[in-house]
């Protein structure tokens, strides 16, 4: 069980504005993602953790040992703090073989265990043959299990990796889960994951911590996360698309419906318990729940749209409508539609979303 | 002329000093210099441009008054002289460990330069990674920082020996010249000029000359061997 109640103000220089980290989370074991995009500090609270950046105020505590505490001026050195890190470049040592860089990070363990320590660990990442080679004689797969075999050789009590997945081609990518989802299972140790791969929060997560501008907005698993965005910029993160202001115009709860007014057009949705007639409301339309068909008048819940482009992607092909509204559509679905002069989108009640939390800054689009 | 003969008459205790006197003085210089240049690498602390400006000094002074300063730092009526002669039973001034002195003060202005540039070069992330995998920072020094910066080093110190081997001015103020005890090829070879004994000049000038060239030729093949594997 990791605790973590940060602050750290980095003051604005001649070229870079100010920046203040200020997080408090706990996690058990299991994976722990930290999302956000460059910059928001998500390394920062690693390097933290780890020992390499002394924050200004807080505490964090690993197990029921204090690893930093500004009260009682604790900071422990990196050396003492038994969290494997698993670096972005990986950070093995050049000059030495594979088993030397397992060697070294042995130190913890008895002498005469070191030995054979060090060969179970290459053979459970399947390192056994190449252990002899330096770093830039093996693959990048080999690199990578090599810094995770090594980060978890001493034992640590929780597990810290910076964007492991940054860079690697796919099969890479799917190699990496594979073994982090095996570590996650062998080991009963918190992991902390950054990164800012949204695919990557949803493969290996088991919680979600969403981090933007230093600040932590929200928590929970990813799928829940992205079911309930707390507010307008985390549905921005998660990359959701249509998102639109919306009033409200009519709730109805006896027939469990509502309506909302967009720029131009009122839709029906499902009813808005907590709301009053007249909130305006953020709304996020999954762009795969939506259909459309040929037609020039619009019928209920359908308004007409005029195509800007249309863009292929692996498994669908994503319609762009005027207003910033996109729509994906099966490749087969495509197809027959593709000859459509006229677009009439159709919008389900239950595809209309509305984001619960308060937008920090109403007027932003 | 009787070449033969002179070359029999030459004496060559003045290279076999500076030999002996350039070693001992990169080994010691190694210590302190590599030691100063991880720390002006790796710690903050007030006043450290200062250090590093200090360390340099000894490259742009002239080398007499490098001399005066250490006869006034390290002679018999100094703090450090009465030590000395205390521990070791002799002045340590016009003796040959002078010259060990003076060589130094040459030799770890180079390597500090060097090696701080060295250590600073060094990927950082290595050095991190090290210490959370609970070295210590006598560990990352020895098994990180200088195995990864160790072709500057190993540059730098061939320097430094080259540098010690021919140093003059610093060591004919604090060693002095007795032939025999405390003369080097430098001085030697002054000596020689000075008393119009060209032969014997020319002899140590020769030696001298193909001795630097063997060592830096070496030094370059060693180098260039270890940028291979």
């Amino acid at each position: 069980m990791i605790e973590v109640r940060i602050r750290k103000r980095f003051a604005p220089g001649p070229e870079s504005a100010g920046f203040l980290l200020d997080v408090e989370f706990q996690a058990g074991p299991g994976v722990s993602v930290l999302f956000g995009p460059s910059g928001s500090g998500k390394t920062l609270t690693l390097s933290s953790i780890a020992g390499f950046v002394k924050p200004d105020a807080g505490r964090i505590q690993l197990d029921g040992q204090i690893l930093y505490d500004a009260d009682s001026r604790v900071c422990l050195r990196p050396q003492l703090r038994s969290c494997g890190y698993v670096f972005q470049n990986y950070a093995l040592f050049p000059h030495m073989s594979l088993r030397e860089n397992l060697t070294f990070a042995a130190v913890r363990h008895a002498r005469l265990e070191r030995y054979r320590a060090v060969s179970e660990m290459l053979d459970r990442f399947e390192l056994g043959p190449v252990s002899g080679r330096r770093p830039h004689e093996v693959s990048g797969g080999e690199q990578q299990r090599c810094s995770i075999a090594r980060a978890l050789i001493g034992n640590p009590r929780l597990l810290l990796l910076d964007e492991p997945a940054r860079g690697l081609d796919l099969p890479l990518r799917a190699g990496l889960y594979r073994v982090l989802r095996q570590v996650r299972a062998e080991y009963q140790i918190p992991i902390l994951l950054v990164t800012h791969d949204l695919d990557e929060c949803f493969e290996l997560g088991d919680r979600m911590l969403v981090v933007r501008e230093g600040c932590l907005v929200q928590t929970g698993t990813p799928s829940a996360v992205r079911e309930r965005p707390a507010s307008i910029e985390v549905a921005r993160l998660l990359g959701l698309t249509n998102l639109f202001r919306a009033e409200i115009v009519a709730l109805d709860p006896g027939r469990d419906q509502s309506r909302l007014r967009f720029e131009g057009f009122e839709l029906s949705a499902a009813y808005l318990p907590g709301h009053l007639i007249g909130d305006g409301v953020w709304v996020s339309i999954p762009a795969e729940e939506l259909r459309v068909t040929s037609g020039v008048r619009p019928g209920p819940n359908q308004a007409s749209a005029r195509l800007v482009s249309t863009h292929q992607r692996s498994q669908s092909v994503r319609l762009e409508f005027e207003g910033e509204l996109s729509v994906d559509l099966p490749r087969a679905e495509f197809e027959k539609q593709k000859h459509n002069k006229e677009w009439l989108i159709e919008f389900p009640a239950a595809a209309l979303r509305v984001i619960e939390g308060v937008a920090a800054n109403e007027n932003t689009r | 002329m009787q070449s033969a003969g002179l070359m029999q008459s030459v004496d060559w205790f003045p290279l076999w000093l500076s030999l002996r006197v350039a070693c001992i003085s990169t080994f010691a210089s190694l210590m302190i210099g590599l030691w100063l240049a991880y720390v002006l690498a790796n710690r903050a602390f007030r006043g450290k441009e200062l250090v590093d400006a200090a360390a340099a000094l000894p490259l742009v002074l002239p080398p007499t008054v490098l001399g005066y300063y250490l006869l006034v730092a390290v002679g018999r009526e100094s703090a450090f002289g009465r030590l000395y002669e205390w521990t070791f039973g002799q002045p340590l001034v016009f003796t040959w460990q002078a010259a060990v002195v003076a060589s130094m003060l040459h030799a770890i202005p180079l390597l500090v330069k060097s090696a701080r540039a060295a250590f600073e070069s060094v990927d950082r992330t290595f050095e991190m990674a090290a210490r959370n995998l609970g070295a210590s920072e006598w560990r990352v020094f020895w098994r990180i920082t200088l195995p990864l910066a160790r072709r500057s080093v190993f540059a730098a110190g061939v320097l430094a020996f080259a540098r010690s081997l021919g140093d003059f001015g610093t060591t004919i103020m604090i060693a002095g010249n007795i032939p025999g005890r405390t003369q080097t090829v430098a001085v030697a070879i002054y000596d020689a000029v000075e008393s119009g004994n060209g032969a014997l000049a020319r002899s140590l000038v020769l030696a001298i000359s193909a001795l630097s060239v063997a060592i830096l030729y070496l030094a370059n093949r060693i180098e260039r061997r270890k940028q291979a594997t």
